[in-house]
């Protein structure tokens, strides 16, 4: 049952994804409603996955990569579609589905079979840490969607190289907004999944911080984030500037994120 | 019944010749009862904008309906007919239904994809429809044609790029800014062209407008005529970073808006973007400004350049739009030729006979102990009653077909015996209240 939710939402974000890069190309009505129809029949399934697993397992399902990543590609397409509905830009589901579909097909490299929990991470804080840090990491990768789709329509308009492409990317200015909003949601989460973790770790390792890479290094992508957050709110890093760094941000959350899973020993590997 | 169109454009008259058949839009009565009044004319409709005059008709007599309608050109308007011959096309038939089509669908626009021309024509059909000079033929037409140019407005991207220089400037600024309703333009300098620009931006809704001239009262006067705020010309960079797009056209010899004067105006916007475009020829802003960050600089080649592109690509679309009439004009066409006499007749005679047949056979089939010659009389009996019932209606449609106005009829006739039509009327009514 469980393992038949998960093919069939991998199988519907594939025809999400395959639909919204269709709109890319033919920008018609009727593609992107059944776009947003499949993501969101996908959503539904996903949803149903999840639950189904914490039902199964009797923990919040985000104990291994293999979770993680299901529980980021979810949260990723949650935190678009009220982005779409919010702003009416079919277009930005054409640079995020992709994204969410590759995070879901990559879970599928790592063991999905539902181990016993590690008695370390038997804690209520286990389904508030996790999901506060994975909700961040979706608003920051719909940032990064925004920030790509910023920097080709500012080339396009710096150029003057107006062709169809350009027709299709919306304004700058919403693109900007889209990057701004996905800050302010991401950011105060990303801080309280730090805060509630290192709450977690004085009760669980005795200490409330003891520089493990993963702690490291998400404080690295929180400077990074309070940069651009400052940067935007006092001397005007908008557009390009906002763009660029949102980007640089991804790229260092996805380390956060992977990289000191795979490369790296700490506390917070769990494979 | 044919449909007639004669006019001329400006494919095909000059401006002195249009303006002599124009007809004035107050007083369109007189010349359509005219019209109305001619032999064998049964619907008219006048379409007169400044780029064309055409007026379409319905008539049994296509040759002698044109000459008609050429004839009360000429002397509606006092001009000789030899004059206006060679400017004047004729279209009948499918001719005249693609003519009408294509028109109202801005593909015979001098700027092909412009929106005006369908408003002209609703307007010209309220006309007819207010004097009642245009009848059922003309009415499900022009409905038609209405549907059509809005199949073609949704279908393809006919009219969705900007074809003047001023349009391309405000389309710009939109996929920059996104809503114009908080942002301001400055106006440096004056100018036709500059005007005609800062227009344009006030009717897509721009909140403010600073005008800014060398000649401080130049700026006050033009600054009253946009409800605009003047701008002494020293204070220039002083305000600079209140505008978020600005239009200069000044006549000055060398640049007076610099990349250095840019960035410290973009900072002390804290980074909003800015977009410049300079009409200016020499220029007036130099184009390393566009290499500040945040910061877009248009001159008037590069909002050509778009403009060029633009009318590519409707060409390119208006070939769909094409396809797209082609598939509009059977349909319509098939409407039109039902609309004839004897067709109606046949069809309304063999929907009697098949009712008939079909319950003659019910009621056979289940009578057992019919008599022998039953059979045959009931056959009689039926075949009475419908040639009796269908006798009044045959008579008054052919009597009809004599003099002119049968349309009204066999349209009624289709309609309440449920013969099949082309087309369905719900889609097209309605059209007009738009």
């Amino acid at each position: 049952m469980n393992a038949l939710l998960f093919t069939l939402t991998l199988a519907v974000y594939l025809a999400a994804t395959v639909a919204y890069l269709a709109y890319l190309v033919k920008p018609r009505e009727i593609l992107g409603k059944v776009s947003r129809w499949l993501l969101m029949a996908g959503f539904v399934v996903h949803c149903a996955y999840t639950v189904d697993r914490y039902l199964e397992a009797g923990h919040t399902p985000i104990t291994n990569l293999h979770e993680s990543l299901s529980f980021f590609s979810l949260a990723i397409v949650g935190l678009y579609l009220l982005f779409e509905r919010k702003y009416r830009i079919v277009i930005l589901g054409s640079f995020v589905t992709p994204l969410a579909f590759l995070i879901m097909a990559g879970s599928t490299g790592f063991p999905s079979a539902i181990m016993p929990l590690n008695p370390a991470l038997k804690s209520k804080w286990l389904m508030l840490h996790t999901s506060m840090a994975f909700l961040s990491y979706a608003a920051f990768t719909v940032a990064f969607g925004a920030a790509i789709m910023y920097l080709i329509q500012q080339y396009f308009l710096k150029n003057k190289k107006l062709g169809p492409m350009y027709q299709k990317l919306p304004s700058l200015d919403v693109l900007d907004e889209i990057n701004y909003r996905c800050l302010t949601i991401g950011f105060p989460l990303l801080t309280f999944a730090i805060i509630s973790g290192a709450i977690w770790a004085e009760s669980a390792w005795g200490t409330y911080w003891s520089w493990d890479p993963k702690e490291t290094w998400s404080l690295i992508t929180w400077f990074v984030y309070a940069a651009l957050l400052h940067g935007r709110l006092t001397t005007g890093w908008r557009g390009k500037k906002a763009a660029i760094l949102a980007i640089v941000g991804f790229f260092v959350l996805l380390f956060t994120f992977l990289g000191v899973n795979l490369f790296m020993s700490g506390l917070h590997s769990y494979k | 019944m044919n449909i007639v169109v004669v006019g001329l454009s400006h494919k095909t008259a000059s401006v002195d010749i249009r303006e002599k058949v124009a007809f004035a839009p107050t007083q369109m009565e007189k010349p359509l009862k005219a019209l109305l009044a001619l032999e064998d004319i049964a619907e008219a409709v006048i379409v007169s904008t400044c780029n064309r005059v055409e007026i379409y008709i319905t008539t049994r007599d296509i040759a002698g309906g044109m000459a008609r309608i050429k004839r009360f050109l000429a002397d509606f308007h006092q001009i000789p007919a030899e004059t206006l011959e060679p400017h004047l096309y004729t279209h009948h038939g499918e001719a005249a239904i693609r003519h009408v089509f294509r028109v109202a669908s801005s593909l015979d626009s001098m700027v092909v994809g412009e929106p005006q021309i369908l408003g002209q024509i609703k307007t010209a059909y309220g006309y007819a429809a207010e004097y009642k000079t245009s009848g059922i033929i003309l009415n499900r037409f022009l409905h038609k044609a209405f549907s059509v140019a809005k199949r073609v407005r949704t279908e393809t991207k006919i009219a969705s790029s900007a074809v003047s220089v001023s349009f391309a400037a405000v389309e710009l600024a939109r996929k920059i800014f996104g809503d114009l309703s908080d942002k301001t333009v400055m106006l440096i300098g004056a100018g036709e062209m500059c005007e005609l620009a800062a227009k344009h931006f006030i009717t897509n809704g721009v909140r403010g407008v600073m005008v800014t001239n060398r000649t401080y009262e130049r700026a006050v006067k033009l600054a009253e005529e946009f409800e605009g705020k003047p701008v002494p010309f020293e204070d220039l960079f002083d305000q600079l970073h209140k505008a978020d797009i600005v239009l200069t056209s000044t006549g000055a010899t060398h640049f007076i808006i610099k990349p250095k004067d840019v960035e410290e105006v973009i900072r002390r916007r804290k980074m909003k973007p800015m977009f410049f475009i300079d009409i200016a020829v020499p220029r007036d802003i130099d184009p390393k400004v566009n290499d500040v960050e945040n910061v877009y600089l248009y001159d008037m080649d590069d909002l050509q350049g778009v403009v060029a592109s633009n009318l590519q690509q409707r060409a390119e679309e208006a070939k769909k739009a094409e396809a797209i009439i082609d598939e509009e004009i059977g349909q319509f066409h098939k409407w039109l030729s039902n609309l004839e006499v004897t067709p109606t007749i046949v069809a309304l005679r063999s929907k009697f006979e098949e009712t008939r047949k079909a319950e003659l056979e019910k009621t056979l089939a289940a009578w057992k102990d019919l008599p022998p010659d039953g059979a045959k009389r009931l056959e009689a009996l039926t075949a009475a009653i419908v040639n009796k019932l269908l006798h009044p209606p045959t008579a008054t449609l052919k009597r009809a077909g004599q003099g002119g106005r049968t349309d009204l009829y066999i349209d009624a006739i289709r309609t309440l015996f449920e013969l099949q039509t082309g087309g369905s009327e719900a889609e097209e009514l309605g059209e007009l209240e738009e």
